[in-house]
């Protein structure tokens, strides 16, 4: 058999698999966190939390009313989504003038509340959620074997990443968008309504996130916790990566979920910390972020 | 300082000197050390204007250290809790010099990060006994005091506190801390007026992960454990709330904040179970939409409204 390192090949590619979907995951989070940062100028801490409720709804739907995971892919990002723009006009509008920290602050105590709620209603313990039967199963490769649904976790996030960086960059709304980024006052004047595009973009970006974790389902325990550890190993992808730029916090996401994925082999113990310990050293040598710029 | 201020510290230390007599000591030893937490979080976030995310972890480090030096070095009281105090006051240099590079909403989400990677390694690291902590930690003696004695604990407990709110006060009314203000309010300008703002910023976040140590420390010493809890970041959560709703960047504020929250957890840990998560949030929520100012600072504007319509 092959080694690299004194690794079996098979493993190194396993983890290089999981690593991929892990970081996929960091991608789409990271993303929706820098759309909306983009335009809204806060950090949403709620995100974690609503990545959760897209994984629980999508159970729910499928406990309690039947609906299976195809339509949960659709329905439960799009009551996130909902979600997310009853909580930009009940609050999140209030705080545009203050500083961006009670942005911070207000989306913190919204994620205990989202979390606290489910864990009342649930318990701690996750849901098994089951694969569907289209992906269940793997190819073989010849020289491994790939799960289908770990595959189609990748390509299913990178095409919504390519299709958010389409949406923005390259068609007539994303443009609205941009300019009202750059300058809210200006675009107003022109007859642009901007209330409406913050309104839009804060539940676009939820949405992503709830998106996100209906993906994430089948591929773990569907249970109230799993969204808030990930969000500060995202938050930690953001900084490495900076907000600047649509692919790159794709590619930050990605690289840094291979990295983790290559701890895993070579130095399990540093596996959960190494994002963090990048991110020490990216401060030290680049505090911008690889891509982003000093303001 | 003026008169009245003298006044409010002379009833708020003889009632805390009485308060063993009715009410149970532990809870105002627990009280006290989230007071002091809080008010060390408040010479960052209220005097200095930067959002730390992931102070638990200095409360949690030093919680552990301390621990560990009395139980398993067996060392004299005074000097686990020099120790633990020390452990924190370092972590704070190293996490500090790292996340002053960056300013505001990035520098919140740093300093979660970093503690996020130090929470990680104490789940891992052998001393810290993992999901169980670090328990039977001996309180030894202090003076020729037994501090077994709940009541004798109880005075050192309050000296401590009444020593670190007495230094917070005078920090923020030296120069120093009147140079920390400016950086708040308006940092380039500090910047052009010749001010090494890196370094102010530096002492402020050493001094602060010091006393947050000290907390630390003395919680471990009163509950004779330390476990995880202490560094999660729902404890670097806590103690925002605890100084956004008594009202940060006032002298008070974090006490009465630490307080109302410790003793709403206690109440309410029986009766609603996780519900408690939950009302925090929305304590949070509340706060931040329309109740910015906090308990105290609200107090003090409605106190000068009243004085300003009798003129």
């Amino acid at each position: 058999m092959t080694e690299i390192f004194g690794i079996p090949l098979q493993a190194l590619l396993g983890q290089l698999m999981l690593g991929l979907v892990n970081g996929s995951f960091y991608a789409m989070l990271s993303l929706g966190l820098a759309v909306i940062f983009g335009m809204l100028n806060i950090i949403n801490f709620a995100h974690g939390a609503l990545y959760m409720t897209g994984a629980m709804l999508a159970w729910i739907f499928l406990e309690y009313l039947g609906v299976g995971y195809w339509w949960s892919l659709l329905l439960a990002p799009v009551c996130v989504g909902l979600i997310g723009i009853a909580i930009e006009r009940l609050m999140l509008q209030w705080l545009y003038k203050l500083d961006h920290l009670y942005g911070l602050l207000l989306t913190f105590g919204l994620a205990l509340m989202i979390e606290g709620l489910f864990r009342d209603l649930y318990g701690v313990a996750g849901q098994p959620y089951s694969i569907p039967e289209e992906l269940s199963g793997a190819f073989n490769l010849g020289f491994m074997f790939l799960p289908k649904y770990r595959a189609w976790i990748v390509v299913a996030s990178l095409s919504v990443c390519l299709l958010t960086w389409y949406l923005i960059e390259r068609t007539r709304l994303g443009a609205y968008l941009r300019a009202a980024t750059e300058n809210p006052r200006l675009t107003q004047a022109f007859g642009i309504n901007v209330p409406l595009m913050v309104m839009l973009t804060y539940g676009f970006g939820v949405g992503l996130a709830g998106f996100a974790g209906v993906l994430a389902a089948p591929a773990s325990q569907v249970g109230p916790l799993m969204g808030s550890n990930l969000i500060i190993v995202v938050f930690a992808v953001v900084v490495i990566g900076g907000m600047g730029s649509i692919l790159g916090s794709v590619v930050t996401g990605l690289g840094l979920g291979i990295i983790e994925g290559m701890t895993k082999v070579f130095w399990p113990e540093a596996s959960a910390t190494v994002v963090f310990m990048i991110m020490a050293v990216v401060l030290m040598i680049r505090p911008a972020g690889l891509f982003g710029r000093e303001k | 300082m003026s008169r009245r201020v003298s006044i409010a510290y002379l009833v708020g230390l003889g009632l805390l000197l009485l308060a063993p007599m009715f009410i149970y000591p532990i809870l105002v030893m627990k009280v006290l050390c989230f007071a002091l937490f809080a008010c060390a979080f408040n010479l960052l976030l209220g005097y200095t204007g930067l959002l730390s995310f992931g102070h638990a972890v200095f409360l949690g480090s030093a919680a552990y250290v301390t621990g560990h030096a009395l139980k398993v070095w067996e060392l004299p009281t005074l000097l686990g809790l020099l120790a633990g105090t020390g452990a924190a006051t370092l972590l704070g240099w190293v996490i500090g010099s790292l996340a002053i590079r960056r300013q505001g909403i990035y520098f919140a989400m740093v300093t979660l990060a970093l503690a996020q990677m130090v929470f990680f390694f104490f789940l891992q690291a052998p001393f810290t006994g993992g999901e169980d902590g670090l328990q039977g930690v001996p309180r030894g003696t202090l003076f020729g005091l037994d501090l077994a004695d709940d009541i004798k604990l109880y005075y050192l407990v309050l000296a401590i506190f009444a020593g670190a709110f007495w230094l917070i006060q005078r920090t923020i009314h030296s120069p120093f801390g009147q140079i920390l203000k400016a950086i708040r309010e308006n940092e380039p300008r500090a910047i052009s007026l010749g001010y090494d703002v890196a370094q102010y910023k530096l002492l402020a976040f050493v001094l602060s992960a010091g006393l947050a140590g000290l907390a630390g420390a003395t919680k471990t010493l009163v509950f004779k454990f330390a476990t995880l809890t202490d560094a999660h970041w729902h404890t670097s959560g806590e103690v925002v709330l605890m100084t956004l709703l008594g009202g940060m960047g006032t002298v008070f504020g974090p006490v009465v904040g630490a307080t109302v929250i410790v003793t709403l957890q206690n109440e309410l840990a029986d009766k609603v179970g996780s519900l408690v998560t939950v009302i925090m949030g929305a304590i949070f929520v509340i706060c931040v939409l329309a109740f910015r100012r906090g308990i105290v600072g609200e107090s003090i504007a409605l106190y000068q409204r009243m004085i300003g319509q009798k003129r």
